[in-house]
Order: C-alpha cells, then sequence, then structure tokens
C-alpha cells in the first residue's frame, strides 16, 4: 500500500538537525541552535536571573514569561498562600490601582495572565511589538513584579472569589478526586498542599503574609525569564533588564525536600451523586532532569500516554467502550511529581474498568513495550518534534521550562536521540524501578452504591 | 470619532497584510483552501463537512457526532483504529470535531506527510465500513462522553437545558452530543443513512494551512481526492426560529454547591441580519461588557459592586442560523442570582441610554487589532476560522473584512443594536438552583491493597 511507503520519511527528516555549540564567555552567554530550521536559544544572567531568548521575527509581536520558584509547594502552614500572592500582583502595584493596570495592558491589546502551580509562579505577558503600544504593556508588567501593593480591600475581595472556587470544586466529580489523590499521595510533603487552600487556611492569609511571602521569593536570584518574538537581541537584553533587573537579589528557593515512597496501598472512596465514577491511580513518578526521564517517557506513550493505539486506550475505550477518556501520564517537576492513570466510567462499570486500568498497568511492568509498539511510539515522538515548536507560544513555553528547571541547553536538540536510544530492556528496567502496582494510591469518586446499569 | 481615527493611523507597524489565501475548486466540486504559513515545517490539514447538530431532526439527535466517532473504525482498505495508528507513525496528531454547523476532521503533521492524511481522509468520504460490533462499543464511548461532559457537570447540564428552553424550533434547541434518549435508540442504520447523505465531495471543504506550495497540495488533492464521485446533496429545509413573545425562565435543580446564571437575547449573525452592520455591532457591544479585565462586567459587576466573581458575555456571528447574545455568571459569596440578574439588566439598560464612550471602542479597536495578529500563531486556528467561514456559507474572505468592519462600529450603531434585540420579549433566563451533595453513602478509606 502506498501509505507504507511513505513511512520511512520518518527517519529521514530527524536527521537533518545541524548541531553547533557557541560559547561566548563575556556575559556568560550561550547559543544553542536546536534545528535546522534556525531555532536559537539564547541565553545570559541578569543581576542573577538566567534569561532565555529566542528571536522569532515573522509575527510583530513578543511573548515574555516570568517565572518564580514560588508555587504552592512553598505554602508552608498556609495552603493557598502562593497562590493569592500570585494573584495579588496586579490588584495594584506603584502607583496604579487595579482599574488602571487592566486599562493599560486592553488598551494597547496586550494580554497578562498569571498561574500559580506547584513549582512555579508564572507571569507571562503577550503584546504587539509596535513601539509605543510595547512600551505600555512592559512598564506596567514591570511595576506589577516590582512593585505590587497587596491592597487589603482588593485582599478580601479575592478571597471571597477563591471560597467560590473552592465550593465549585466540591461539585465536580474530576476535581474533588484530584484533591484527594494529592493528599494520599504527598501526605506531608510540600505537593501535597492544594493550590487553591482551604477555607480556613485563605482566611487566616493576611496582607503581610502575601508581603512576606513576596519578599522572600519574588527575587532575581529566585527568577528566570524567557523571551520569544519579534524583538532582536539588545532589545531582549533590554526587556530583561527592565522587568527583572529591580528585583531584589534575594536568596534562590532551597530544594524542597524529596518525595517519599509509598509504603502501602491506599484505596480511597467517596461518595457522590454523579452517574459516572471518577478513578485515580497513581505512584510518585518521576523528576525533570531524572536520568529515567526518557525511558519513562517513551514507556508510558505506549501505556496510555497518546490516545488512541496506547495500551489503556485500548483496553478501555477501544476494545470495551468503557470511558470516553482514559489516559496515563507523568508530571515530572523538580522534586518526584504524579504517576497518574485516571477514567470516568458509569458507575456500575467502576470496579470493571478498574481491574482492567490496574492489569494492564501490572502486565507492561512484567513486561515492557513489544519491538511494534516501541517503534511506533519512537516514530510518533521524533517524527512529531517540529510540532512541539511550531509556534511562539509553545517554544516559550519549552525555554521557560529548561531555564527554570537547569536542563541542558541542548535538551531540545538531542530530545529525538535520547528518544531514539530508549531500548525495551531499559522501559521494563525503569518501570519495574520506579512504579510498584502493590503501592499505588487509588481514588474513586461517584455514586459507589449504584450498581445498576443506567440508562 | 474624528480623534479616534487619528489614532488609528498611527499604527503602522500592527496591521499585518493578510496573507493569501488560494482557492481550488476540484471537477467534482470539492473545494480546496490553502494559506502559506513558512514559520516551521508543519502542515495542518482540515477536511470540512457541512453537517452537524443542527441538519438533524428530532429522535436521530447525536447522530452527526456518533458518526464522527465512527470516521475512525475503518475502511475497506483500513482496519478499525488504523487511521489513527498510521497518523501516529507518521508522527501527527488528528481528531475530529462537531458542532452545530459542522464536522471536521483533521491532523497536523511535518509537512512532508501530507499526502498520508490526503490519502486516508478521501478514502474514509466514501468508503467507511460501519460495522455493528463497533458501532455497540463506540455508542457506549459516546455515552460515557455525555456524562462527563453534561450529566455529571451541572454548568452544562444548566446551559443545556437553557437551549432547550430559548429555542421553540431552531435545531439550536438539541444539544450537539445528543439527547440520551436518542443515543439510547440510535441504530446503525442512522449512521449509514447519514453518512450517505452529507459525505461527499460536493459538501466538504479542505483547508491546508502551513509551510507548503498550494499548487503542490491542490495536485495531490487532485490526485487523491479528484476521483471521488458527486453525490447529490439533499436540500436542507430552513428552521428559522418561530418569533419570541415574552420572556422564558427555567430553574435548573442539580446537586450542585454554587448557583449559577445563563441570560440569552435572540440575535441575528451574518448570515441572518438584514443590515450587515448589526452582527459587529453586537460584537462590539459584547467586547464592551466582556473584553479583558478594564471591560464593564470586570470592572464594574466583579470588583466595584463585587457582585459577582465572574460574569461573561458570547456572542458569535459566524454561526449558520440566527442564535443568542449570551450572558452568563457566577454570584459573588453573600450574593444572591437575583441580585446578580438585576445587575446585569441595569447594564443592558446602561448601553441602551447612553452611547459608550470613545475610550472603551478604541480599546476594542486595540484588541481586534491584536487578537488578529496573536491568532497567526496558530496553524490551526487559522485552518479553523477558514473552514468555519466557508462551511456556514459566508464564504472565507469574510475574515479580510472582520477587523475593519468591527473597527467602524460606531457608539451609536451599539446603542442602536443594544435597543433592538436585548428587549424583554426575546429574553430566556436560567438558574441553576443547588442542591444538597448527599456525601453519605460508602465513603470511606482503607489501607489495605484491593484488586
Amino acid at each position: 500500500m502506498k501509505l507504507k511507503k511513505l513511512l520511512p520519511l520518518v527517519t529521514l527528516v530527524i536527521v537533518v538537525i545541524a548541531v553547533a555549540v557557541f560559547v561566548i564567555q563575556k556575559d556568560r552567554e550561550e547559543i544553542m541552535p536546536v534545528q535546522g530550521y534556525g531555532l536559537n536559544i539564547e541565553t545570559w544572567q541578569i543581576n542573577g536571573t538566567r534569561v532565555m531568548y529566542v528571536y522569532a521575527p515573522e509575527l510583530p509581536m513578543v511573548d515574555v514569561r516570568v517565572v518564580f520558584d514560588a508555587g504552592s509547594a512553598r505554602d508552608g502552614d498556609k495552603p493557598g498562600l502562593a497562590t493569592l500572592t500570585n494573584l495579588m500582583l496586579n490588584r495594584g502595584a506603584g502607583k496604579w490601582n487595579t482599574n488602571q493596570l487592566v486599562e493599560r495592558f486592553d488598551s494597547v491589546g496586550a494580554e497578562l495572565s498569571k498561574q500559580s502551580l506547584r513549582d512555579m509562579a508564572v507571569i507571562s505577558l503577550r503584546s504587539l511589538t509596535e513601539k509605543e503600544w510595547l512600551k505600555v504593556a512592559l512598564d506596567t508588567m514591570a511595576t506589577i513584579l516590582q512593585e505590587p501593593v497587596f491592597d487589603a480591600n482588593e485582599l478580601e475581595r479575592e478571597k471571597n472569589s477563591i471560597y467560590v472556587a473552592l465550593k465549585n470544586q466540591q461539585e465536580d466529580p474530576g476535581d474533588i478526586a484530584s484533591l484527594a489523590f494529592y493528599k494520599a499521595l504527598y501526605g506531608d510533603h510540600p505537593y501535597a498542599s492544594p493550590d487553591l487552600g482551604t477555607r480556613e487556611s485563605v482566611a487566616s492569609i493576611t496582607r503581610e503574609d502575601l508581603q512576606a511571602f513576596y519578599k522572600k521569593y519574588y527575587v532575581a536570584n529566585n527568577a528566570i525569564i524567557a523571551i520569544v518574538g519579534a524583538v532582536d537581541k539588545k532589545q531582549a537584553r533590554q526587556i530583561a533588564r527592565q522587568l527583572v533587573g529591580p528585583l531584589e537579589g534575594g536568596d534562590k528557593a532551597p530544594l524542597i525536600n524529596e518525595v517519599p515512597p509509598l509504603n502501602e496501598a491506599v484505596t480511597i472512596r467517596k461518595q457522590h451523586p454523579s452517574s459516572q465514577t471518577t478513578i485515580l491511580v497513581g505512584h510518585p513518578g518521576n523528576y525533570r532532569g531524572d536520568p529515567d526521564y526518557f525511558a519513562l517517557y517513551v514507556g508510558n506513550h505506549v501505556l496510555g500516554g497518546s490516545g488512541f493505539g496506547s495500551r489503556i486506550m485500548k483496553e478501555v475505550r477501544e476494545k470495551r467502550g468503557l470511558a470516553y477518556s482514559s489516559y496515563s501520564y507523568f508530571s515530572p517537576m523538580r522534586r518526584k511529581g504524579p504517576f497518574l492513570m485516571g477514567l470516568q466510567t458509569r458507575n456500575d462499570q467502576a470496579d470493571e474498568a478498574l481491574k482492567i486500568v490496574r492489569d494492564t498497568l501490572t502486565m507492561f511492568i512484567q513486561q515492557g513495550p513489544t519491538d511494534d509498539e516501541i517503534k511506533h511510539s519512537k516514530m510518533n515522538i521524533t517524527g512529531g518534534f517540529p510540532l512541539k515548536l511550531d509556534s511562539n507560544k509553545d517554544i516559550l513555553a519549552y525555554i521557560a521550562m529548561i531555564g527554570f528547571y537547569d536542563l541542558p541547553l541542548d535538551y531540545l536538540k538531542n530530545f529525538n536521540d535520547n528518544v531514539e536510544r530508549v531500548t525495551i530492556e531499559q522501559i521494563r528496567d525503569a518501570f519495574q524501578r520506579r512504579i510498584d502496582p502493590n503501592k499505588m494510591v487509588t481514588v474513586m469518586v461517584g455514586d459507589l452504591g449504584d450498581k445498576t446499569p443506567a440508562k | 470619532m474624528r480623534k479616534f481615527f487619528l489614532f488609528l493611523l498611527l499604527l503602522p507597524a500592527c496591521t499585518v497584510t493578510a496573507s493569501t489565501v488560494y482557492e481550488y475548486k476540484l471537477d467534482n466540486g470539492m473545494k480546496l483552501l490553502v494559506k502559506q504559513d513558512h514559520r516551521a515545517p508543519v502542515v495542518v490539514s482540515q477536511v470540512w463537512y457541512k453537517v452537524g447538530a443542527s441538519y438533524e431532526h428530532s429522535g436521530i439527535t447525536g447522530v452527526s457526532h456518533v458518526l464522527e466517532h465512527m470516521m475512525f473504525k475503518g475502511t475497506k482498505n483500513f482496519g478499525p483504529g488504523e487511521f489513527s495508528e498510521v497518523i501516529a507513525a507518521n508522527g501527527g496528531r488528528e481528531n475530529a470535531f462537531t458542532s452545530r454547523d459542522y464536522t471536521a476532521y483533521f491532523q497536523i503533521l511535518e509537512k512532508s506527510r501530507l499526502p498520508v492524511s490526503f490519502e486516508m481522509e478521501a478514502d474514509r468520504m466514501r468508503n467507511l465500513l460501519l460495522s455493528e460490533k463497533e458501532f455497540k462499543k463506540e455508542v457506549e464511548v459516546v455515552k460515557e462522553e455525555r456524562r462527563t461532559r453534561t450529566e455529571d457537570n451541572p454548568r452544562s447540564l444548566t446551559y443545556e437545558k437553557f437551549n432547550a428552553t430559548a429555542f421553540t424550533n431552531s435545531p439550536y434547541q438539541n444539544p450537539t452530543i445528543g439527547w440520551m434518549n436518542d443515543l439510547n435508540n440510535m441504530t446503525l442504520n442512522d449512521l449509514a443513512n447519514w453518512y450517505r447523505k452529507w459525505y461527499a465531495p460536493n459538501n466538504a471543504t479542505l483547508v491546508v494551512v502551513g509551510d507548503v506550495e498550494p499548487d503542490d497540495v491542490y495536485l495531490l488533492a487532485q490526485e487523491h481526492f479528484g476521483g471521488l464521485p458527486v453525490i447529490e446533496i439533499p436540500e436542507l429545509k430552513p428552521r428559522m426560529e418561530a418569533a419570541q413573545t415574552g420572556p422564558r425562565r427555567i430553574s435548573v435543580r442539580a446537586p450542585a454547591e454554587v448557583p449559577y446564571l445563563i441570560m440569552g437575547y435572540k440575535t441575528p449573525v451574518l448570515n441572518t441580519a438584514s443590515e450587515d452592520w448589526e452582527p459587529y455591532a453586537l460584537e462590539v457591544l459584547a467586547g464592551i461588557l466582556d473584553s479583558g479585565g478594564s471591560a464593564r462586567f470586570s470592572r464594574e459587576l466583579v470588583r466595584e459592586q463585587q457582585i459577582a466573581v465572574d460574569a461573561s458575555v458570547s456572542y458569535s456571528m459566524f454561526d449558520r442560523q440566527a442564535n443568542l447574545l449570551m450572558i452568563s455568571g457566577t454570584p459573588a459569596t453573600g450574593r444572591t442570582v437575583e441580585e446578580l440578574e438585576q445587575a446585569i439588566h441595569k447594564q443592558i439598560e446602561r448601553l441602551k441610554n447612553e452611547k459608550v464612550a470613545a475610550a472603551e471602542l478604541e480599546r476594542i479597536k486595540a484588541q481586534v487589532i491584536a487578537g488578529d495578529v496573536y491568532e497567526k500563531d496558530s496553524v490551526f486556528y487559522q485552518a479553523m476560522a477558514l473552514g468555519v467561514l466557508e462551511t456556514v456559507g459566508l464564504g472565507w474572505q469574510k475574515i479580510d473584512e472582520y477587523v475593519e468592519r468591527v473597527k467602524s462600529v460606531t457608539a451609536e450603531q451599539i446603542q442602536q443594536v443594544a435597543r433592538k434585540y436585548l428587549v424583554e420579549n426575546t429574553m430566556t433566563v436560567a438558574v441553576l438552583e443547588p442542591q444538597k451533595i448527599n456525601r453519605k453513602k460508602a465513603s470511606g478509606q482503607s489501607a489495605a491493597a484491593q484488586h
């Protein structure tokens, strides 16, 4: 058939990766060409902050992202503190109140977004590069980063909206399951802290708490900045200098503790009046820079990370029609993020689906992927490499991640080679060492007493 | 208004010249649209069919979407799931989506793999094998999808009931995923009929955006799709919504924690507007209320009056049939849905009584200019925009007018459409009334391994 003849093209394309590394001594600067099609990652330091930059001149726009090591892992005994601090950055800054700040961005068509994750506090800006407009956007972002006022009235309002969001979580079986899963998986570890906090913890957070959190973690030595767009290197330097230059130097946040292993299997069942049961099964997974990263990545691609054709999807959906969505993933963080398998199915099928997922995992750990499976997964991953970097948005996310986690600058350049090198034996070995099917956290949320087939 | 215009002229660097769309037509009536984007060696290919939930009649709702699922279940030449396997082996991503007005199938690939996509899309356009065995499983998958998306999501459930109330005879009254009753009673024959009726080159548009040469794409399309036969596409009878003669209100009681409000007003779309500036005026009106943190809803309802934790407006001028301008919101802690609704009514009255400020119009204009550039960061979005416009019958060229038409909307026009369309007689309101969630049964935790 004609199609089969086209397949060898896969290997042709990935060979065209030209590699050269320039190391410029001055200013600790490095330039890293990634692909034949001219994506160069450049990096340097300013005031303790690492700058990651890619020149993308095609569209008259620029994306800027500043990431602090100030996610919910830093909440301490006040769950929700990191999220609330991140949320409050643009609720009054410098001489501008919230209305003036949002007006300044909106009036030049700029988009500011913020995100609080377990490791990261993220502030991102997308703006046109038209000179006057970009200046307004950057001046405003600089003020938000450097002079947030943490207005007391705005704090009360944001707390109130978090209370509503917390209630919203309690009506969503997926959210209920996820909260229970993280709590059981991480116990006393900082990653257990729920990002929105709890009603009680949020109520206890004061303006002084936010100021102290900001002072400690929103500092130059605890930040990276990533820039992608139609700004030349001189402009990129100026942007970095303007945004992070005036920040306090401060200290890099200390590394959080390692994630302790699970000692035993834990099963949590929560009653919820839904027609489906949400099932999550997981285990501590891997971390950024993990030596097993590629073996687990390629292995999971076969197991449940690639949608149709992956084993979990095949067993749960394609063979039996038990669920719409069923998957597995690793979510690597600074420390071990979760390895997670999940699905939702009609209540009366929940036990059957759970058994299938567990059996699929157990068999995969014992046997690893087949020759065919690993070959197909590698073809998909390496052949699809250009898709990972086909927009400024994607490039920004990659270089910010590389900068934040101190991954080697040639991470993307070597990505396909690292994938190609993975063997079946390595996958089996990595899964056997890393995932213990007898010590998993299992969460089930649904109408657990309902065993009658629904119509 | 003069100042408004001068401001515009000061922005030379911001307008990206609309990149050319190459339009071709195959002999069998299939349309091909190609747009170049050479930023990365990637191509997106989408096949758009003029069929969707709004083409369905009572009793078979959801058939377009179930058929979309079955399109991955094989042909004479490829086994079930093989389409996905081949695309995956070629490094591609693929999926499909069904809406009220269209069904579309897409692949994103490294550019040299485009022939793989064309060969298989052409094949399943006419050669689908509909097997009873695969159908039985797949319709269960769709029911699970419905449970996840709608049954167990109180807000989606409210939205579904809202549409069923707002529309009397327009097909937009039905959910795209279909009513559970209809899914329970769907047969393979329903799908076979639907497939035979609508899946043909003369009812499809192929959209390709990426690092490609248009003429090469045309030759490739000719090679793979050119031999497909023309079929007679049935005429779609008009099902224009009967005039609404008074406000409609419903409550939706479901296990939930937070109340929720949806309001809608009957509004025209580009396809149905008697005055073609009206949809653009409605678009800007929606932006005055809700586009960015400085829009009226965020500023006044969320931050100043603290009546809502969120409030948003949606309006789509590119639908095939007349639709709604919809407002939805969540009351803040200690505030009620009634208070929120009253505050929204005040906002609407103000649009009718006062002209919007020049600064507000300038903001929208800046956002539209910027949005036009930002959208070009995604090849998928660029293809999607062309596909939608072509498939709802407006023609892709409408995309080139969008920025200028939005920019030319005046304060007077916004006031006019507010007075004409945001009126009580065509209003529908749905309120989610949370019912206590019973979490008592069977909850527990055990430390024993279960198998």
